[in-house]
């Protein structure tokens, strides 16, 4: 036995002697408070009552404590209110925290009576024991009530300068929650200035206490400055880290996180102070440490000596955590999956701390075999894989569906280590267990996409398993091989026609994947299988209520019935290439992460802006750049993200064509600019499209016909085709198709320019009987403004002239008019894009002003070379971005993005991250200045109301009427 | 921060609640009962659930799940820290963490609980310090109480722990006899693969020390090989400096028992294991029957005896009863765990103990598909596995001259044998 444990029994032995085991016990039974919980008999409440008024001090305790065992189990004993303060003037110091236990509790439903407490509690506050101020300010603070509040202000102000440090913390902590009550009279009071001045309090545990109390009214005001920190208060911060408590040392720690050293010196000075904590037993500690390393790591240059120490000395505190409590091993993983997607370096060599024990709780299993994959690579492949097929034998079935999809993700992943994949995939799939091998056969799946025409001599395996699959997604991806190998599948009409039987019972996805199959097929072998593919265009189009499946019916129906090669490139298209790794985070959001390790974000894998109550204007944290060779770090730049679109494309549907039709069409049809107008990527998919479009349209009155491979048999199967068809086409369903054809001409119309209506400049009773009214519009890359002058005098007017002022754009008549005197400068502030105007005719010259949209300056050559993009938003200073939010505008991000673009406001990428649509816009002004936009449209939801928008410009001041001017586009 | 705290017990009844801010209605916990419905194993509750409003962070202690409840974006490792410390807290007050002993002390519960946290932010987590403030029960006050009804178990003076630099010890502690004791304890993690290579090794281990000391005494406990750390984390009193540049353990002690430092030797240093297993377990295709057949062995001892050796086996569901002989210990099958206990003791190097035998299954039930893993237990006195010796204990600061002792300890922690 240990020293340890030998002690203990000496002390019990030692203790036995005194006191005779039975009595021990009997007092034991006695002393406990269970009793408090028997005690369920009517008229309890009376006997508490007097006993609370007893005379004898011992028995006003004992029924204090009673009072508060029920409370705890959830009794109501608010009725004694009145009794139990009158315990509270005592100097039985157990008695008062019993006391102050209760009112904490009912205070709040018992307002007029916690008054009656006030006054011992400022006498408490004035007590010469710093553990009874301390005490009476804390309780103070946690009495809900507006009317004790009021007067928790001057004690508060007292203790908050208290000589004892031990108030003063106390006193610390008490203002967060006053501001949690009644945050106006926290400001009002000066309380968060004195807060300010604690931290540089002489005592650690004061600071920690300042810093955690001004954090967490911080986070209700994300844009007060209210934890300024500066290389001053950074140092005494870090002073006090090391002398403070565990939990004050976390505090610190993350409020360090906050800060963005100056230099690469200041950041690796901190670092070096930081890295202790790795050490601290606390592994909250510890995490927070690893959180403030990771993001000043990234101001350290990469070539520096100090940077590679670091990295070195994170791995093992990570190590450590994993062999904590399952809870804490939980957090700790789903922040190391975020670690080892951003600086995988840091734990390569460590793989095997992340096997799996099979007595792991089942959430740590799972998020261990997710960083397994994240870490798996060339030299440690046989190892994982070994692991993997492990695994797939255990019991868990949760757990054995994500190991056999791991193996799959592998063979991914590392290209040597596919045919090792294949063949334990295989292996697998011999077991029979139903699970494993659907798990088996939907990986298998993507394992052909990556690698085709490597792995297709195991189709025949998987066929024999065709009966077993019950579960959709191994349906849809067994169908999704017939198809796609529909050749080499001597049988491949039997093996599909045998799911047709059951269409209707089909999920969405298996229905859409076997009528793409069918298709496919029906394009491979068209003269065996035409019977085939009318059941199944027939079961979708006419049967079917889905619209998805009834759409995709009648697009490929269309398609074989006028131009079968069309239909050949379309379906059966090259599919891109699917990527090397799944599930990523989005390397901005990855970023935002790495800020917020240790937080619940970071568990979540989301920005807290998407989860936490009340922070939607939480400002998004972002790592800070490199001071030195910045060629590996990914820049903060939401821009940098958009040129490497993670390409996250194992469409699960595994359908090419399913995807070009949520593109939006409008574009190729616009009337108004010519189209070079969206980004590459969506170019190239649009090109396919509207060529398949046009042929639709076009070919539409050709005689059908033509000739796939050469083969004439199948010109009359074609024939056949259509005449069966007209049908169903004007069956119930060809509204549907009715609409696809009016794309051509419909879509144009709300596209054209805006022509807002003109309004009244200058009325006729300021101007001697001259109206003006008038509107600027930009037509064909001219400013133009028009006016209608209309006379409602009685004499006729002549000798028109006009002129304008000087203005910001440097606007002026193109057209040759009389010059007239000039106007003196207007002293009042105006808006940039006002213009004053002067108008003469034979009668007077008359003066006024008006406002035409900025949109007007906005050239035609006014989109941004994507690099050029991104390099200019980097260059503008963060200071000239400005923040706007438009309100009840109800577009999708695609119908804002041509509107716009009819204003010469030019989409150059989009991308979609948490379900906002981002687009990057460029526009540029007649005198050359560029406007950077980036607007956030949520994206899915028609009820949206709020979508906000960052510019940023060389000349700041022009942003504001930019933003009226998206506001006005989108809002029309 | 931390919110409130509801304290659950197995079946789902919450039988303690406390708030540090506003009261939060119980109906919170539905979310977690619900989460609870669907895992099967309460062990496999995920401890952190989002709600609506709130968070809920949980952890499952002694059959109690402690569950906090959290309104805004706070870390989540501090919550699970702090309740893991509450959890140690009852345990050092009470000696053990359930419901009945927390019933039974529900006052003093629900006073250290507002000691612990003022404002969700923790306040007086270290025991010592606790134990100055509220004080213990024990049966010795309990009749002290009765007899003169004057003893209150609260402190009226503020702890001296609580501002100092070294909150971790009070001040004027006295003793007769001054010792310092300190065990080195080390578990063994590993998975062993059928073929019997060592798929991960590692080592978790422990110093726990037990110093009862005179004074303001300053420690320096010293290591042979201290080469061998280099992934530590020390208890707060620990001088990290002197650790950086001399790799020494400079302290001023709490007071009593506590953890001084855990370290961890990990996979990529070789473990040498101190035990072999063979084993075999088939089931057969025809006929509902399986074969059984188990020896262990030494391996890496350094001569020291092996002891409290123990297998303990996970059976597939279908595994009915187990006929089996030992030739050393005996073992136990339990029908509704499917779970095999062979205790074996002492460990012969010269007979080597066998388990052999065959298992019967369910009639009609199809061969298991999943494979039982061994699970080893074993203790090794006297020895450190990972070979770390304590070189010297110095003490400064103080003139007498204590006791001093150090023991080592090597137990199987996750050791675990696949089939």
């Amino acid at each position: 036995d240990t020293w340890i444990s030998t002690q203990k029994k000496i002390h019990s032995q030692l203790s036995l002697p005194v006191y005779p085991l039975q009595e021990n016990r009997q007092f034991g039974s006695k002393m406990t408070d269970s009793k408090y919980f028997t005690t369920t008999k009517k008229g309890e409440i009376f006997e508490l009552k007097a006993e609370l008024n007893s005379d004898k001090k011992e028995k006003k305790k004992e029924a204090v404590k009673k009072v508060i065992a029920s409370m705890t189990v959830g009794k109501d004993v608010s009725a004694l209110f009145p009794d139990v303060v009158n315990c509270m003037q005592t100097d039985n110091l157990e008695l008062k925290k019993l006391v102050y236990l209760y009112l904490m509790n009912y205070a709040k439903s018992q307002p007029d009576m916690a008054i009656m407490a006030v006054n011992t509690f400022v006498k408490d506050c004035e007590d010469p024991n710093p553990l009874i101020r301390a005490l009476a300010v804390r309780t103070m603070g946690c009495i809900r009530v507006d009317k004790i509040t009021e007067y928790l202000c001057e004690p508060l102000r007292k203790c908050l300068k208290d000589e004892d440090p031990y108030v003063r913390k106390t006193a610390a902590v008490c203002v967060a929650k006053l501001h949690d009550i009644n945050a106006q009279l926290v400001e009002d009071q000066g309380f968060l200035d004195t807060l300010k001045d604690l931290i540089s309090d002489s005592n650690p545990m004061v600071v920690a206490n300042a810093v955690a109390a001004l954090s967490e009214i911080a986070e209700s005001h994300p844009n007060s400055n209210l934890l300024d920190l500066n290389p001053q208060t950074i140092n005494k911060l870090l002073t006090a880290l090391n002398e403070c408590t565990e939990w004050g040392q976390i505090f610190i720690l993350d409020c360090l996180a906050n800060y963005t050293p100056r230099d690469d010196r200041e950041s690796q000075s901190i670092c070096e102070r930081v890295t202790p904590r790795l050490s601290h037993a606390n592994s909250a500690v510890v995490l927070s440490a690893v959180k403030v390393l990771m993001k000043f790591m990234e101001m350290l240059p990469k070539d520096l000596d100090y940077y590679g120490t670091l990295l070195k000395k994170l791995a093992p505190p990570l190590v450590t955590l994993l062999s904590a409590e399952p809870e804490l091993q939980y957090v700790a993983l789903r922040n190391i999956n975020l670690i080892v997607q951003r600086r995988p370096e840091i734990l390569k060599h460590e793989m095997k701390v992340f096997f799996v024990k099979y007595n792991d709780p089942i959430y740590v299993k799972l998020e261990k075999l997710d960083i397994m994959i994240r870490l798996a690579s060339q030299a440690n492949i046989a190892q994982v894989l070994a692991e993997l097929k492990e695994y797939a034998t255990e019991v868990d079935v949760d757990f054995v569906r994500k190991a056999v999809r791991a193996i799959g993700r592998c063979a991914i992943k590392v290209e040597q280590s596919a045919e090792r994949c294949v063949s334990t995939l295989l292996d697998l799939i011999q077991t029979k267990v139903n699970y494993v091998v659907q798990e088996a056969i939907v990986v298998i799946k993507d394992i052909f996409r990556k690698y085709p025409n490597k792995y297709e001599s195991v189709i025949a395996t998987l066929c024999e398993n065709l009966d077993s699959l019950d579960e959709p997604e191994a349906r849809a991806a067994m169908i999704w091989i017939v198809g796609e190998y529909a050749e080499r599948i001597d049988n491949a009409d039997e093996l599909l026609e045998s799911f047709l039987e059951g269409f209707h019972d089909e999920s969405t996805q298996v229905q859409l994947q076997l009528l793409t199959a069918i298709v496919k097929l029906f394009l491979k072998k068209p003269t065996e299988t035409q019977e085939l593919v009318q059941q199944v265009l027939s079961l979708a189009t006419q049967d079917s209520d889905n619209p998805d499946l009834r759409d995709r019916g009648y697009i490929y129906w269309r398609l074989l019935s006028t131009d079968p090669v069309a239909a050949k490139e379309v379906v059966l298209a090259e599919k891109p290439l699917i990527s090397e790794e799944t599930d990523l985070i989005e390397p901005t959001l990855l970023e935002e992460l790495i800020c917020h390790i240790g937080t619940l974000a970071s568990v979540y894998h989301k920005p807290p802006s998407a989860f936490v109550e009340g922070s939607r204007g939480v400002q998004h944290k972002r790592l800070p750049g490199s001071a030195g060779s910045g060629e590996s770090v990914e820049s903060p730049d939401p821009g940098a993200a958009a040129t490497e679109t993670p390409p996250a494309v194992i469409p699960s549907q595994g359908d090419l064509l399913g995807d070009l039709l949520n593109l939006d069409l409008t574009p190729t049809t616009t009337t108004g600019p010519p189209p070079p107008t969206t980004s590459g990527m969506q170019m190239g998919a649009m090109d396919l499209l509207s060529g398949g479009l046009d042929s639709l349209m076009g070919d539409e009155s050709e005689p059908l016909g033509g000739d796939i491979g050469g083969n004439p048999a199948m010109g009359a199967a074609f024939g056949a085709a259509p005449a069966t068809m007209p049908a169903s086409f004007n069956a119930p369903g060809s509204g549907g198709l009715d609409d696809l054809f009016d794309l051509g001409g419909g879509v144009g119309m709300p596209m054209g320019a805006l022509n807002p209506p003109k309004a009244v400049w200058l009325p006729a009773m300021k101007a001697k009987g001259l109206e003006i009214s008038g509107v600027f519009v930009r037509r064909a890359g001219v400013i133009q403004m028009e006016m209608t002058l209309t006379n409602k005098a009685m004499s006729v007017m002549t000798d028109f002239a006009i002129q304008f002022n000087r203005n910001s754009f440097g606007l002026a008549p193109a057209g040759p008019l009389q010059i007239l005197t000039p106007l003196s400068p207007n002293q009042s502030i105006e808006p940039l894009n006002n213009l004053q105007v002067a108008v003469k005719n034979n009668i007077d010259v008359f003066y006024f002003s008006c406002q035409y949209p900025i949109s007007m300056l906005f050239v035609e050559d006014g989109k941004m070379e994507r690099q050029v993009f991104l390099a200019t938003w980097k260059d503008i200073p963060n200071d000239n971005e400005s923040q706007f939010q438009i309100k009840d505008c109800h577009l999708n991000s695609d119908a804002a993005s041509n509107k716009l673009q009819s204003s010469n406001i030019f989409t150059i990428a989009k991308r979609t991250v948490e379900g906002q649509d981002m687009l990057y816009q460029s526009m540029k002004l007649t005198n050359g200045i560029w406007v950077l936009a980036e607007l956030r449209v949520q994206a899915g939801n028609p009820n949206y109301t709020v979508s906000s928008i960052s510019l940023k410009c060389r000349a700041p001041e022009v942003s504001q009427c930019v933003f009226q001017n998206y506001e006005a586009v989108l809002k029309n | 921060m931390i919110h409130s705290l509801f304290l659950i017990n197995h079946s789902g009844d919450i039988f303690l609640e406390k708030h540090w801010k506003s009261v939060i209605s119980r109906s919170v916990c539905d979310y977690f009962f619900e989460a609870k419905e669907k895992a099967a194993e309460p062990e496999n509750v995920a401890p952190v659930l989002q709600t609506p409003h709130h968070y809920l962070i949980t952890i499952y202690r002694g059959k109690l799940f402690f569950l906090s409840v959290v309104q805004t974006e706070a870390p989540p490792l501090f919550v699970i820290e702090f309740l893991h410390r509450v959890a140690d807290i009852f345990q050092d007050y009470f000696g053990e963490c359930s419901e009945s002993v927390i019933k039974d002390n529900v006052v003093t519960v629900y006073e250290l609980l507002e000691e612990m946290l003022d404002n969700g932010f923790p306040l007086a987590t270290e025991s010592n310090v606790l134990k100055e403030m509220i004080r213990p029960p024990t049966i010795l006050r309990s009749v002290v109480n009765t007899l003169t009804g004057t003893w209150s178990n609260v402190g009226d003076t503020l702890p001296t722990g609580q501002l100092s630099n070294i909150p971790w010890r009070r001040a004027g502690v006295k003793y007769t006899n001054n010792e310092a004791y300190f065990d080195v304890i080390e578990e063994i993690d590993a998975i062993v693969d059928k073929s019997g290579t060592t798929v991960c090794a590692e080592i978790q281990g422990v110093i726990e020390a037990c110093v009862r000391l005179t004074g303001m005494p300053d420690l320096t406990l010293s290591f042979m090989n201290p080469r061998l750390l280099d992934d530590v984390s020390f208890h707060p009193c620990v001088r990290f400096k002197r650790w950086e540049s001399e790799r020494a353990l400079s302290f001023i002690p709490p007071d009593g028992n506590f953890t001084l430092m855990n370290y961890h030797v990990s996979s990529q240093n070789l473990v040498a294991l101190p035990v072999y297993v063979k084993q075999s377990i088939s089931f057969f295709d025809s006929g509902p029957c399986g074969r059984l057949d188990i020896t262990v062995g030494p391996k890496q001892t350094m001569g020291k005896t092996v002891e409290a050796l123990m297998v303990t086996i996970h059976m597939p569901k279908a595994v009915l009863s187990a006929n089996l002989t030992a030739t050393q210990g005996s073992y136990t099958y339990d029908l509704a765990t499917k779970v095999l206990v062979w205790d074996i003791g002492k460990l012969n190097p010269q007979k080597l103990p066998n388990l052999k035998g065959s298992l019967s299954l369910q009639a009609g039930a199809p061969k298991p598909e999943d494979n039982p893993s061994l699970n080893i237990d074993l203790k090794i006195q006297q020895m450190a596995i990972s070979g770390l010796k304590v070189s010297r204990l110095e003490m400064f600061g103080e003139k007498y001259k204590p006791f001093k002792g150090v023991k080592y300890l090597t137990k199987a922690g996750k050791f675990q044998v696949r089939t």
